[in-house]
């Protein structure tokens, strides 16, 4: 390290931890300052290698700004000025606090140039970001944050013994690509650990129970960070591994499926998240150079749409309290914007040309039928239909016309939420536009050199049939689309219902071991053996003289009282002492000549 | 609000909505059998050759994705709200 090189994860640090000191008066200021410094910071960063640290043994890097980690990094960093400008008349500045630790942990994996570091901000994220969910409050939020925390902290576990084991064999920590032919348990344990946090089926239902029950700004973080790092820690370690193909189109299938079942919006769009990481991750599994330009593209298309809707959804829920659709419906006339916007995200996630999601998830599947791929290929467009009948559809129908579900408060509360919010939602529909039109401004962030292009008549004519389809589809089947008041059980039925069996039998089996041990010991062996040192000699005795008794038919009550009451006393023959020392002598020289 | 009143004024014409949607659909399908317009030479598989070919797709994989999830969502997926509340 020759020169001062300030990490970006440290603006926000610092900017975190000074929070609270700043007066009210500047507050909105200082709010946006420090993401936009942030921004700045990672923007004008040149490609290198930078904070080399020697710890102990280990080389950790800081700072490995290569064209991936400054893609990840440049549209992380947006998100945050977004999400703040989004969030900034949220009273709680804990919410604030706990929002740009996690954006800084998201910053510090995606400049990780070791396992270590990589590490260390994987684990800050989990702990920071868990505060957006509990800070809502309510009791299901703390139930929810709470088993955020322990899938979390399990998957860490599993990272770190991964990295350990790993550590044993290779010759340095750096964070490079793994064998992908030979993982060995070190990278298979790795690779779970990043899995659950690109929640990849079934380690995927904290995804939807914890970003459901967030704060409605907390939410438009979560759906960013965690599970694009995700993605880029996989592309990183893990390009080219097949079975990552198969699990991605299980997620993007998996998704779509949940999200007909799914009544709350919020939840809706996070199982959408799921589906749509699922591209990435089939993406990184083919490993091609166009697959992962189409990964990179699409996560960074992704977080821009999917900040947007949550920021939508977010807004219905700030200003009604309500995020399901059958307390929803009609609320165009209150709301006009907030649709308005929400339908741009809407657009952008389902492929519409001229939106963002055109230009970028096109590139995944079409290296997937490069790679003569075919039913991957296939099932990923089948369940971009899917996703516009859900997000493009279903959500802005049902929040905004529809059957009219409001109650008279819901009602009477709704209308455009104020002008930080709607300046974030504008800001985030006009770059998702921008990118869907102006293809060059994504196209030359990619690590790879661009040779393609979406916008061919054929593509054009695809994507406008299946979706235009769809809606027909849509329309057709509205009935059966009815939202109904009903819960998706998932995965997580696992730790939330079988965890009452766990207890079940866990309180039988261990209470039952421990009282049986009380029983046993405490009450029966202890009482005996304290009463029985009580005067060892006297009892052997005893024992030894009703033994004899017994065999010989004498008197022995007399000679009992008299053994206890020379045991009580000590006051033992003298010839017994010497009796016993001549037998001691004896054995001891019988063992001494043998 | 000027956003309103165009919602509005687009509501009030639904059903010039539809036609229009319906003409668009035809059309679609119809210029997709134009080889001189949509350029199939890129095309992956033979099938897709076939005019409206993602026409088909994309209705029919709106179909069966929402009958396979009412279906698991029957089967048992699907549970009252306060299922885990108790």
């Amino acid at each position: 390290m020759t020169e001062l090189w300030i990490h970006p994860a440290l603006i926000l640090l610092v900017g975190a931890a000074l929070l609270p000191l700043v007066p009210e008066r500047i507050r909105a200021g200082y709010l946006l300052l420090v993401p936009l410094l942030v921004f700045a910071r990672v923007h004008g960063m040149a490609q290198g290698v930078y904070g080399e640290v020697r710890y102990l043994s280990w080389d950790l890097v800081f700072g490995r700004a290569d064209a991936i980690a400054s893609l990840f990094a440049y549209i992380l960093a947006l998100m945050a000025v977004l999400g703040t400008l989004y969030a900034l008349k949220v009273k709680k500045r804990s919410e604030f606090a706990a929002a740009w630790v996690y954006v800084a942990g998201s910053l510090g994996v995606v400049y990780a140039g070791d396992l270590l570091t990589l590490f260390l901000f994987w684990e800050m994220m989990a702990l920071s970001s868990v505060f957006l969910i509990w800070l809502r409050g309510r009791k299901e939020s703390l139930a929810a944050g709470f088993r955020y925390l322990l899938v979390h902290s399990a998957g860490g576990a599993c990272l770190l013994a991964g990295i350990l084991v790993y550590s044993r064999g290779a010759e340095s920590l750096a964070f490079s690509g793994f064998n992908v032919q030979h993982l060995g348990i070190g990278g298979w344990l790795i690779l779970i650990g990043f899995l659950l946090n690109a929640a990849v089926p079934p380690l995927h239902a904290w995804l939807p129970d914890g970003y459901g029950e967030a704060t409605f700004s907390g939410s438009v973080f979560l759906c960013a960070f965690t599970t694009k790092t995700a993605v880029y820690a996989l592309i990183r370690g893990f390009a080219g591994l097949e079975i990552l193909i198969w699990l991605g189109v299980i997620m993007a299938l998996y998704g779509v499926v949940y999200a007909v079942l799914e009544n709350d919006s919020r939840r809706l769009l996070a199982y959408h998240i799921i589906s749509q990481v699922g591209y990435m991750v089939a993406g990184v599994g083919i490993g091609t150079q166009l697959a992962i330009n189409g990964v990179c593209a699409h996560a960074f298309a992704h977080i821009l749409y999917k900040g947007l809707l949550f920021m939508g959804c977010g807004a219905v829920l700030q200003m009604t309290g309500q995020s399901k659709f059958t307390e929803l419906g009609g609320l165009y006339r209150k709301m006009p914007w907030t649709f308005l916007f929400t339908l741009i995200g809407g657009l952008s996630i389902s492929a519409f040309p001229l939106f963002s999601g055109f230009v970028s998830k096109s590139m995944t599947v079409a290296a997937g039928f490069e790679a003569h791929l075919l039913w991957p290929a296939f099932l990923l467009t089948l369940a971009s239909a899917g996703t516009f009948l859900h997000t493009g559809l279903k959500v802005p129908y049902f929040i905004w016309f529809g059957k009219n579900n409001c109650k008279p408060e819901t009602w009477e509360q709704a209308a455009d939420p104020s002008w930080n919010m709607i300046a974030a939602m504008a800001i985030g529909s006009a770059l998702c536009i921008f990118i869907g039109v102006y293809t060059p401004y994504l196209y030359d962030m990619l690590p790879y050199p661009v040779e393609y292009n979406p916008y061919t008549a054929y593509h054009i004519s695809e994507s406008m049939q299946i979706l235009l389809f769809t809606m027909l589809g849509f329309f057709l089947l509205l009935k059966k689309l009815q939202p109904a008041p009903a819960v998706a059980v998932d995965t997580d039925w696992l730790y939330r219902r079988g965890a009452r069996v766990f207890r079940r039998w866990d309180d039988r089996l261990l209470n039952g071991l421990n009282a049986w041990c009380e029983e046993l010991i405490v009450r029966r062996a202890l009482p005996w053996l304290s009463r029985f040192f009580e005067a060892p000699g006297g009892y052997l005795q005893v024992a030894g003289l009703r033994l004899l008794a017994r065999l010989g038919g004498a008197d022995r009550q007399e000679t009992e009282v008299a053994v206890q009451c020379r045991s009580r006393l000590g006051t033992y023959p003298v010839g017994i002492g010497v009796l016993l020392a001549v037998l001691y002598l004896a054995a001891m020289s019988l063992l001494f000549f043998f | 609000m000027t956003l309103v009143r165009t919602i509005e004024a687009l509501r009030q014409r639904w059903s010039l909505l539809v036609r229009m949607f319906i003409v668009l659909l035809v059309l679609l399908v119809l210029i997709d059998a134009v080889p001189f317009l949509i350029d199939k030479e890129k095309a992956h598989t033979a099938m897709e050759s076939i005019p409206g070919f993602w026409s088909l797709f994309g209705f029919f994989s709106c179909v069966l994705i929402v009958y396979i999830s009412k279906y698991l969502g029957k089967i048992g997926l699907l549970q009252r709200e306060d299922f885990y509340h108790d």
